[in-house]
């Protein structure tokens, strides 16, 4: 297989056995993003200089080392919500379209330290505020299945770059379907860690509560194997799990035999295309068929679960982006003539809208007189969904349903219907709220639609778009996650499916077997 | 005290206190960067995290939670099992974050209470309890700088992110001279457990009163408040609560009603000043530091920290009164001094050795007297504190002996002490090298009464003959005879003696 649609593991034995070196690698790759990146809008920044003058180092210890990290030499590119220092960070927001932080998130701490080269920065919805990547100041990212379609979001940019083979894995973060639901509208794999599991510490926070820090990439090996490095108790991030961090990658599945894995009713919800609900179905099969036992389970609170989202989201993020006041950083307005316009007019000028209405919801939430009635109960409430979640998790192992209602919609489409996103968010919020890891795996392909509503509108001839099947785990429950989707993936090949528009002409350059 | 607020006036002050009382530890409240309030550069003690950088994350500091415990503690509080952070919300080029990292309802230290001695009937003193509503930790600003002429302002971080325990007490507080007792109380306490060096003049300790006055026969509390703010001193803390009382009860008494306003002490005007604050209601928008876990003191944790508080300073005077018979306000004054104390006690412990048994207790008088006395005059006049002096309370409690044991004057032991204090160095050396030795010697003193007592005959008869100052005149030529160094008590009784 060509190196744009390689695994990591693929990749690894490559540089390893020297067949290929970490500068071929990720030249390869930063070709690729030059060829296809106008195309797609994946990167809102490339590290050209910077990866190369890695992936040197990279190759000088491949050649000193007989054993290197998996992921020395591999080329990854990060969402542009993570900080990396002395790299431009925008979150994809005019308030930061300048910043270049003095320091590295740990996450990006630990891949450094792996020696892997990163590419460049991915685009996001601004401030990771939405599930289509539509509002990035920058422009919006294109799915490279059909580029007239949304990838999703808020992290579509790194779902798209992996998608069209411009990384082979890209940092990605989560706070209500971020992670899963980009995956599945490309067709590749992502991992949505339990909270506390993955360091945030600078990661640009939205919703600190939910926050989780996680990656997508072209399989769920590759997931485990990242999961390996990000994890753990972090000093700089008191809300991460001291938990001991398992060889996820050492351990995967082949056969469920002895898994019970639970299909909730409420998930299987109307307005979910026929397609998606057939593939989804398809791939329980799939389960079974490796030995897993199917369980009809109910969660019947599952519905409040995007009411709590509703409160609580935007009451952290009011918070969480008070500090872009343009006394410190990022951008200040020219034109203030006193304390109180350089507060209003740079953010009038620096957030864009859907920031705008966050930030004025979460103010109206948190106000004294009605954050009794707002956050409070939507804390108590999110209590009781942990708590649903829970006793579920002493009947099954994991969960299975979609990771979207539908396949990726038209660019606009989204905006004009309310609804998109409120079926998607009854299938990713609920687990968010709760803390859980869940992945996306490619599980087929449906009609494409031309709205956004989810088979009200007629299907487009010919134009078939990527399915995700969504496993959820208990807390903590990162390894049965895993295994379920690895071994799906070991009788499947959706995720090794190539958008033709970007499956290279010319293979990879260097010396081949 | 104006004439109208005498007690039988019947305007009765109601006056509760904030204050804010940094906390020493090495770093500040939840990053790396150095906690050190006596950085003058600008900037210096920052990291990306007191400074608000993106994607940045606090972590409490376990310092600084214990300090706030034990503070609470020694406060009499109830500590509960659970305490949080919050964030409350607000906007100043100070604030990195657009919030502060406080504590709404849940403070770690919550209903205690602090007995003080305050001034009694008869010039004698009573004991009255001012109840603390509560204590609880969040972080500093930063400063704001207003370069004069400049169209810019600047923002000093050093500041930002350092940790404060903010006490509040109950309104139980009825002068100026009961807020100044209790400040200076709390400050003592906060030193003596080495949790910060509350220093109101270096803005280590900042103490914002809310001021009210009752009218004669009310028994509720008013209706309205006074909060006052820019008091950098015990002298301003005092002044500025005389004054407000005088203008409220002021206004009280032509029949008006005081508004609830925010005043400025303006020490130049002796006055305070409404402070030019807008007044709309404030919401802070508190929710609870989802970036923080919930902190979780274990019984263990808590009898731990109680097991590590010191003597306080209330116990402390207990003692040295039981112990040593110190009077009153060289008691006060000793503990008032919390190296001095710990100065002298070590003296004290020297002493005993010294005089190898149970100490007299006129050791212990002396001990304090010259701590109190030349001493502090010494140290004062040196700016420095008893630890830091070359002066070891070894070589201290020498001096006391020699004195006491009459080797050396009480006039020669000032010189020796401030020679000590210079160059440091056993008394007894010293007293040697200066020659300052006192001469106790019956005989050798004796051979110069007698010379003296042969060339003075006129002296002699006139003492005889009932003029008591010609024995003035004789002792002085005697101690000019002994070079200064005579025993005076031996002088006069061999004197005495000899004029029979
Ligand atoms: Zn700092």
């Amino acid at each position: 297989m060509d190196a744009s649609f390689s695994e990591i593991s693929e990749l690894h034995e490559k540089l390893k056995n020297k067949e290929i070196s970490s500068v071929e690698l990720t030249e390869y790759f930063l070709q690729r993003i030059k060829k296809h990146n106008p195309q797609i809008n994946a990167y809102l920044t490339v590290t050209e200089d910077a990866a190369l003058e890695e992936a040197k180092e990279a190759d000088k210890i491949i050649a000193r080392r007989g054993k290197i990290s998996v992921f020395t030499g591999i080329p990854f590119g990060i969402k542009d919500l993570f900080c990396t220092k002395g790299i431009r960070t925008t979150a994809s927001s005019k308030i930061l379209e300048n910043y270049v932080p003095p320091f590295d998130a740990t996450s990006v701490q630990k891949m450094r330290a792996e020696n892997a080269i990163i590419l460049g920065k991915t685009n996001l919805d601004e401030f990771a505020h939405g599930s289509s990547t539509e509002t990035s100041a920058f422009g919006e990212s294109k799915n490279p299945w059909d580029t007239s379609r949304i990838p999703g979001g808020s992290s579509g940019g790194s779902a798209a770059a992996v998608a069209a083979g411009l990384a082979p894995l890209a940092l990605a973060t989560e706070t209500g379907g971020s992670i899963r639901q980009p995956s599945s509208l490309c067709g590749v794999s992502g991992w949505k860690p339990t909270y506390g599991r993955v360091s945030r510490y600078g990661v640009i926070s939205m919703t600190s509560s939910n926050d989780s820090i996680g990656a997508i990439g072209r399989s769920v090996r590759d997931l485990a194997l990242t999961a390996e490095v990000m994890s753990g108790r972090d000093e700089k991030d008191a809300t991460t799990g001291n938990r001991e961090v398992p060889q996820y990658s050492a351990n995967l599945r082949t056969n469920l035999k002895g898994m019970k894995i639970g299909v909730p009713a409420e998930y299987f919800i109307d307005g979910m295309e026929d397609d998606v609900k057939k593939r989804v179905l398809d791939a329980i099969e799939e389960l079974r068929k490796l030995g897993a036992e199917i369980i009809d389970v109910s969660l019947p609170l599952t519905k409040y679960g995007s009411l709590v989202y509703a409160i609580v989201t935007p009451s952290e993020i009011s918070s969480n982006l008070s500090r872009f006041d343009g006394i410190r950083y990022g951008h200040q307005a020219k034109d203030a003539r006193d304390l109180a316009e350089i507060y209003s007019k740079t953010r009038a000028q620096g957030f864009g809208d859907e920031a705008k209405r966050r930030i004025m919801t979460g103010t109206y939430a948190l106000s004294a007189g009605y954050y009794e009635a707002y956050y409070l109960k939507a804390q108590k409430v999110r209590r009781l969904l942990v708590d649903e979640f829970n006793n579920v998790f002493e009947k099954v192992d994991c969960l299975v349903c979609a990771s979207s209602p539908n396949v990726a919609p038209k660019i606009g489409a989204a905006k004009d219907n309310p609804l998109f996103g409120y079926i998607a968010d009854q299938l990713n919020i609920p687990a968010a709220m709760a803390g859980l890891p869940a992945l996306s795996v490619p599980c087929g392909f449906g009609a494409a639609r031309d709205g956004a509503d989810g088979g009200a509108s007629s299907s487009v001839a010919g134009v078939q778009m990527p399915v995700g099947l969504q496993i959820i785990g208990p807390q903590w429950g990162e390894q049965k996650i895993f295994d379920a989707g690895h071994a799906y993936q070991t009788v499947t090949d959706w995720h090794k499916k190539m958008p033709p528009d970007f499956v290279p002409a010319s293979p990879l350059p260097g010396k081949r077997k | 005290m104006a004439e109208n607020l005498k007690p039988s006036s019947g305007y009765a002050p109601v006056i509760g206190l904030e204050i804010h009382v940094q906390l020493k530890t090495k770093s500040k409240m939840f990053c790396d960067s150095p906690n050190n309030p006596d950085e003058t550069a600008p900037n210096k003690n920052i990291c990306e995290i007191c400074t608000g950088q993106p994607g940045t994350l606090p972590v409490a500091n376990r310092e600084a939670v214990r300090l706030a415990v034990i503070v609470g503690q020694a406060l009499n509080c109830r500590i509960e099992e659970y305490s949080k952070f919050d964030r409350k919300n607000y906007f100043y080029p100070d604030l990195p974050k657009g919030y502060q990292i406080s504590q709404y309802d849940r403070p770690i230290a919550q209903n205690g209470y602090l007995d003080i001695e305050v001034p009694g009937e008869n010039g004698g003193s009573a004991s009255k309890r001012i109840r603390i509503r509560r204590a609880h930790l969040e972080e500093d600003a930063g400063k704001n700088i207003h370069p004069e002429g400049a169209d810019y302002s600047l923002v000093d971080f050093n500041r930002a992110g350092t940790p404060l325990l903010e006490i509040v007490t109950e309104p139980d507080i009825a002068s100026a001279k009961e807020a100044k007792i209790f400040l200076q109380e709390l400050r003592n306490i906060i030193r003596y457990i080495g949790a910060g060096s509350a220093d109101m003049e270096k803005g280590t300790m900042r103490l914002e009163p809310n001021i009210s006055v009752r009218k004669p026969g009310q028994l509720e509390l008013p209706a309205y408040k006074v909060e006052v703010k820019n008091i950098n001193s015990f002298r301003f803390a005092e002044s500025a609560i005389e004054y407000e009382i005088a203008r409220q009860a002021e206004i009280l008494k032509e029949g008006g009603m005081p508004k609830q306003v925010t005043m400025g002490w303006n020490e130049k005007a002796g006055q305070t000043m409404e402070q030019r604050e807008k007044e709309e209601a404030n919401d802070y928008r508190y929710f609870p530091e989802p970036d923080l876990p919930i902190l979780h003191f274990s019984k263990e944790y808590l009898e731990e920290a109680l097991a590590s508080i010191p003597e306080l300073p209330a116990q402390k005077r207990a003692r040295f009164k039981r112990e040593y018979g110190l009077p009153d306000a060289d008691i006060r004054n000793l503990t008032e001094w919390k190296e001095l104390t710990e100065f002298f006690e070590e003296a004290i412990s020297e002493l005993d050795e010294l005089a190898g048994k149970a100490l007299p207790l006129k050791f212990a008088k002396m001990a304090a007297n010259w701590c109190l006395q030349d001493f502090s005059a010494l140290l004062n006049a040196a700016k420095i504190n008893p630890l830091e002096s070359k002066v070891t309370p070894h070589n201290f409690a020498e001096l006391i002996k020699l004195i006491e044991q009459s080797k050396i004057s009480a006039t020669a032991g000032k010189q020796v002490l401030a020679k000590m204090f210079e160059l440091g160095g056993e008394p007894s050396r010293i007293m040697e090298d200066l020659g300052l030795a006192q001469v106790s010697d019956a005989a050798v003193i004796e051979q110069a009464i007698n010379k003296v007592v042969s060339e003075n005959a006129k002296a002699v008869a006139d003492y005889k003959a009932g003029l008591q100052k010609s024995f003035g005149f004789l002792v002085g030529m005697a101690m000019k005879e002994l070079k200064g160094k005579g025993n005076p008590q031996v002088v006069n009784d061999l004197l005495k003696k000899k004029l029979e």
